[in-house]
């Protein structure tokens, strides 16, 4: 009885669960957008007709629940904000959704076949990396045009050569780009800094082994470091499973000698290396990555431990630039923390769209192919350039890969300072 | 009687295939129209993936009677070897179908292998002392795959184990990147060849149960000690079963990496092994149909309708998780259900009764 | 001397795994069950010690006390909710029904207190008795293994000498002749749950005080290898847990500091076949005498 119950059941609600899946209207739920810009504008009557009467659908996917749901969260409400602006100036109105990938490949493609059948004009990409190599292969093979805040790995890009064998593994996909700087950059241009500014002679790595992001940073920067001569004395790393305890791999830094430890990962395992060497008195140079972005937010985290801390981020919370203060402000107001880079970088994606677009004659219907040619177009052509919160003059070739500099930070008394 | 109890199984065995059968034709009737939204489209392949796995496990853990949390290992091993395989038959010229074949083999090979290296220590244990080795086995999976580089050159396939400079010469092609998985996959499973495995998995499960064999790896999970004294091979039947069943969930991971673009090895975690366990259990221990079922709708529930949730998603369906189990577990629920449903009072019997 | 450093580590993290696995081979001693759901209550237990202590800036103490007390409502409210409509079916039907929970909490700790990861204020202060040159023991750990042998031996003299304990004990070795001598099942099985979620919430903040990230994530990876400790020492002993745990902790920092860091989890689970290969009951665990 009870078998054939469930049975019964079951197979009831795959039906109910068949039928709303495809039943999925376009009234989506994160979508608090024209609505609540078309009272910010004059005309209050027409929430979905602006002045253009074009509404673009914009999606994304990103980890919103489980263990990297901070990074999708940021940039959802860093995006959200985005849109919330532009619909307030009146003209192309945008129109926003993001999905969950729980920073998993296959629910991220799942999560981008939802937002296609949304009708999901524009793609912000996926948050994280691993999620955004699956995700732009379909973008690419749909033609609908990615761009990225945060993924930051080659292989969401393609087109990049395998120094070892000398071939392309994954053929260049033409309509991904990135907001971020793609992660060989950052490792080679940490190395190039931190020869430059004569900061370390013996450097340690501690990085994670099963994340695409440290990694990728990881080979990029031994590689040019040993271009360079500077030397590597230890490299350690940990996993998700051993993220807990860092005592080996700090003991193996400082008994190697080295005077500045690399740390190509996020803020949270970053922020438990830096408590954990303070136990143990050990003081070297820190030096992070945009990932480090955070750290001093982090609630109840002691920002005294991160102080000397370097890193290259193209963002900065507490600058005291007009765009970025409003931009934080607005944020507080309506999330209850202070942004952090993945935010910054959504926020930044949004508004490039915009202005790569606001000036095109766009049809109310435009298909996601037309905005991807003319998006591919405006995004390679040399006059085109931004100016936001993660950088000034952005500028993207056909790589894919944004141009911009990374700035160097220094902590000082709980705040960035810029490091020349 | 022994007859009709004989004609009444075949007759369950064959409501089986009949039900996959019309499913998958309705199926790609639905697609060829397309008239099926590209979210529940691309659902299609991996969950015959993890109806494949479910059925796997169920032989583990409702036949055989072994709690495995391991699962996913096997499902990992099928996965980077089969997907290894049809990559580096990518220039060969073979069809498509002909690489899907290749891919699955050996995937289910190489998956057969590792169960019989798992196998031969862990069946020696009981109870949950050979849950958590099972686990075990399963993290030192993940763990060794997440260090493992494989790539091709005109030379042949190299291996590299956690040094990712393996020699490749040039023109070569980095398959299994270590922490980044494999990457660049070309989707080369469809429905139909999940089909046909899932058609296949059910033969052998239905004759293997069926089968003298099969009555003797019951007898060991009802009772192993009376089983044993009337003689049954105790280890060569719990590794038959084990090693079909290890098969079995790497020919799901060759299927399955072969519908994606990217696998890693984070991918075949223990949360994988605990979410095809749901199935099992929820489905029916020994009820394959039941982990069909169970597969499909936990597998396409939380992805498509409960979309809509939004943040609540996961929150809702740990809630469905939870009832699901208590309505078809607790009595209370069941006399309830059986005062609204009286007639069907002769098939809960029957029901219980293969059990 | 790094030796001995690494043995300190080691000891340090195996006393965490050490307490959390007591609460869950207590649970699984008496109730028979695999509660999967430990690991988030722990997280649970250290969410409202931080925002105790944190939040309201109230003393560690009354932090304390108030994930105990949060703790063991939250796991009898469980346990009648979840468990015991469950007691008289498969032990594998409770199982999933548990790792449902362990999915509510966690996504319902997201939706309260957001994924944005907190850092668990250093409650036994950063310092450590010094052993002489650079060899320090962290107050922390000292506080831990002592909050273990404390837990430890409670537990046996509860067990072993009171009323309920023995009830407890009876329940364990074979329900229906403990109901027969007139032990209410039902309360006994409760109040086990209840003693194991307030074994939880204190491993809950001393895991945090010694590793203080805290997202709603934080109890499961502990929680396994805590579980897996509990095997390793025999699951359903007391002495088994202690020692499973701290065994668990040296051998992990000892493969990541002499073997290496990729592979550190790998060989912890490959000495864990090998233990279970050579003591199929695990280190303490009773030999079970098989009846037809």
């Amino acid at each position: 009885m009870s078998k054939k119950f469930l049975a019964l059941a079951l197979a009831l609600l795959m039906v109910c669960a068949c039928l709303t899946g495809c039943g999925d209207s376009s009234s989506s739920s994160t979508a608090s957008t024209a609505s609540t810009a078309s009272t910010a504008s004059t005309d209050e009557s027409a929430p979905e007709a602006s002045a253009d009467g074009v509404t673009l659908k914009i999606g994304g996917t990103g980890p919103l629940t489980g263990g990297a749901a901070i990074y999708g969260n940021a940039a959802k409400n860093g995006a959200q904000i985005a849109v919330d602006e532009i619909n307030a100036l009146g003209g192309l109105q945008l129109e926003l959704r993001y999905e969950d990938d729980v920073h998993d490949s296959e629910k991220a493609v799942t999560a981008y076949n939802t937002l296609k059948d949304w009708g999901m004009q524009i793609f912000l990409g996926s948050v994280t990396s691993k999620p955004a190599v699956a995700t732009s292969t379909e973008a690419n093979a749909d033609h609908i045009f990615f761009l990225t805040p945060s993924a930051s790995s080659t292989d969401v890009l393609g087109g990049v050569e395998n120094p070892l064998t000398e071939t392309i593994e994954i053929p260049r996909k033409d309509n991904i780009f990135q907001m971020c700087f793609v992660d060989p950059n950052q490792g080679s241009a940490s190395a190039q800094y931190i020869y430059d500014q004569k900061l370390g002679t013996k450097v340690a790595v501690i990085y994670k082994n099963d994340d695409v992001y440290s990694t990728g940073i990881y080979n990029s920067f031994s590689t040019k470091a040993e271009e360079l001569g500077i030397e590597v004395v230890s490299a350690t790393t940990f996993t998700d499973d051993t993220s807990t305890d860092f005592s080996v791999q700090i003991a193996d830094a400082k008994d190697s000698g080295a005077d500045l430890v690399f740390l190509p990962m996020y803020y949270e395992a970053a922020s438990m290396i830096l408590i954990q060497a303070d136990a143990v008195g050990y003081e070297p140079t820190w030096f992070g990555v945009d990932g480090m972005d955070g750290i001093l937010t982090l609630d109840g985290f002691d920002t005294a431990l991160a102080e000397g801390v370097m890193l290259l981020t193209p963002f900065n919370a507490d600058s005291s630039d007009e765009a970025t203060s409003k931009f934080v402000s607005t944020y507080k107001e309506q999330f209850g923390d202070v942004p952090n880079q993945f935010a910054a970088d959504a926020y930044d994606c949004v508004w490039s769209i915009y202005n790569a677009l606001k000036d095109e004659d766009i049809a109310a219907d435009a298909s996601a192919s037309d905005l991807c040619d003319k998006l591919i177009a405006k995004f390679t052509s040399s006059d085109f350039s931004y100016d936001g919160l993660t950088g000034e003059g952005m500028t993207w070739d056909e790589t894919g890969a944004v141009s911009k500099s990374p700035k160097g930070m220094v902590i000082q008394d709980g705040a960035y300072v810029g490091l020349d | 009687m022994k007859r009709l109890i004989i004609r009444k199984k075949s007759r369950k065995n064959f409501i089986t295939y009949g039900i996959v059968l019309v499913a998958y034709i309705a199926l790609m009737a639905v697609v060829s129209a397309g008239a099926m939204p590209s979210a529940l489209q691309g659902l299609l392949v991996p969950m015959c993936a993890y109806i494949i796995a479910a059925l796997s496990l169920n032989l583990t853990v409702g036949v055989l009677g072994e709690l495995s949390l391991g699962h996913a290992g096997f499902m990992s091993v099928g996965a980077f070897t089969g997907c290894t395989a049809a990559m580096a038959l990518a220039d060969s010229g073979l069809p498509v179908w002909g690489r899907m074949i290749v891919a699955v083999v050996v995937g289910s090979l190489l998956a057969a292998a590792a169960g019989v290296i798992v196998g031969v220590p862990v069946l020696r244990l009981q109870g949950d002392y050979l849950a958590i080795v099972t686990l075990a086995f399963g993290e030192i999976i993940k763990t060794v795959v997440t260090n493992l580089y494989i790539g091709i050159d005109p030379n042949g396939l190299r291996f590299g184990f956690l040094k990712p400079d393996i020699g490749l010469g040039k023109g070569g092609r980095m398959i299994v990147n270590g922490p980044n998985g494999i990457s660049g996959i070309t989707k080369i499973s469809s429905l139909t060849a999940g089909f046909i495995i899932i058609m296949l998995c059910l033969v052998i499960i239905f004759n293997l149960v069926d089968s003298h064999s099969g009555r003797a790896i019951m007898a060991l999970r009802d009772n192993r000690i009376a089983a044993e004294s009337v003689g049954i091979n105790a280890t060569k039947y719990k590794l038959m079963a084990f090693v079909i069943s290890a098969a079995m969930a790497g020919a799901a991971g060759a299927l399955y990496a072969l519908s994606q673009n990217t696998v890693t090895a984070n991918k075949f975690d223990f949360n994988t092994s605990i979410l095809i366990l749901v199935f099992v259990v929820l489905g029916g221990l020994g009820n394959m149909l039941g982990s069909i079922v169970a597969a499909t709708v936990l597998y396409i529930l939380p992805e498509t309708w409960l979309r809509q949730f939004s943040d609540y998603r996961m929150l809702i369906y740990a809630v469905v998780l939870i009832l699901m189990m208590l309505i078809t577990n607790s009595s209370k629920v069941r006399m309830l259900l059986a005062k609204l449903l009286p007639h069907k009072k002769s098939a809960e019997k029957e029901g219980e009764a293969d059990a | 001397m790094s030796f001995i450093n690494n043995l300190i580590n080691g000891i340090s993290l195996g006393s965490v795994y050490a307490i959390i696995a007591l609460g869950y081979t207590m649970v699984y001693g008496i109730a028979k069950m695999l509660n999967f759901a430990h690991g988030d209550i722990i997280m649970v237990g250290a969410y409202i010690c931080f925002f105790v202590c944190s939040g309201a800036g109230l003393s560690p103490i009354l932090g304390i006390l108030a994930a105990v007390l949060v703790c063991t409502v939250l796991g009898i409210v469980i346990e009648q909710l979840a468990y015991k409509p469950l007691r008289q079916v498969t032990s594998l039907a409770v199982l999933i029904t548990a790792i449902g929970v362990s999915y509510f909490l966690q996504n319902a700790a997201q939706l309260l207190w957001t994924s944005n990861p907190r850092i668990f204020p250093a409650i036994f202060g950063n310092g450590g008795v010094q052993l002489g040159g650079d060899l320090t023991i962290p107050y922390k750990t000292l506080v831990t293994i002592g909050a273990c042998v404390i837990i430890m031996v409670a537990l046996i003299l509860f067990t072993g000498k009171t009323r309920t304990g023995k009830a407890m004990r009876a329940c364990s070795e074979d329900k229906d002749a403990a109901q027969l001598m007139g032990i209410n099942i039902n309360s006994t099985i409760s109040l086990t749950f209840a003693i194991g979620s307030a074994l939880a919430a204190i491993a809950g903040v001393l895991l945090c005080a010694a590793y203080p990230k805290l997202i709603p994530t934080t109890g499961s990876m502990p929680g396994i290898k805590a579980f897996t400790a509990a095997v390793f020492g025999g699951i359903g002993s007391i002495p088994g847990a202690f020692l499973g745990g701290i065994l668990l902790g040296v051998i992990e920092i000892f493969s990541s500091a002499y073997l290496s860091t990729e592979l550190a989890n790998a060989i912890v689970f490959l000495v864990l076949i090998v233990i279970l290969l050579v003591k199929p009951t695990g280190l303490l665990g009773k030999k079970i005498s098989e009846k037809v």
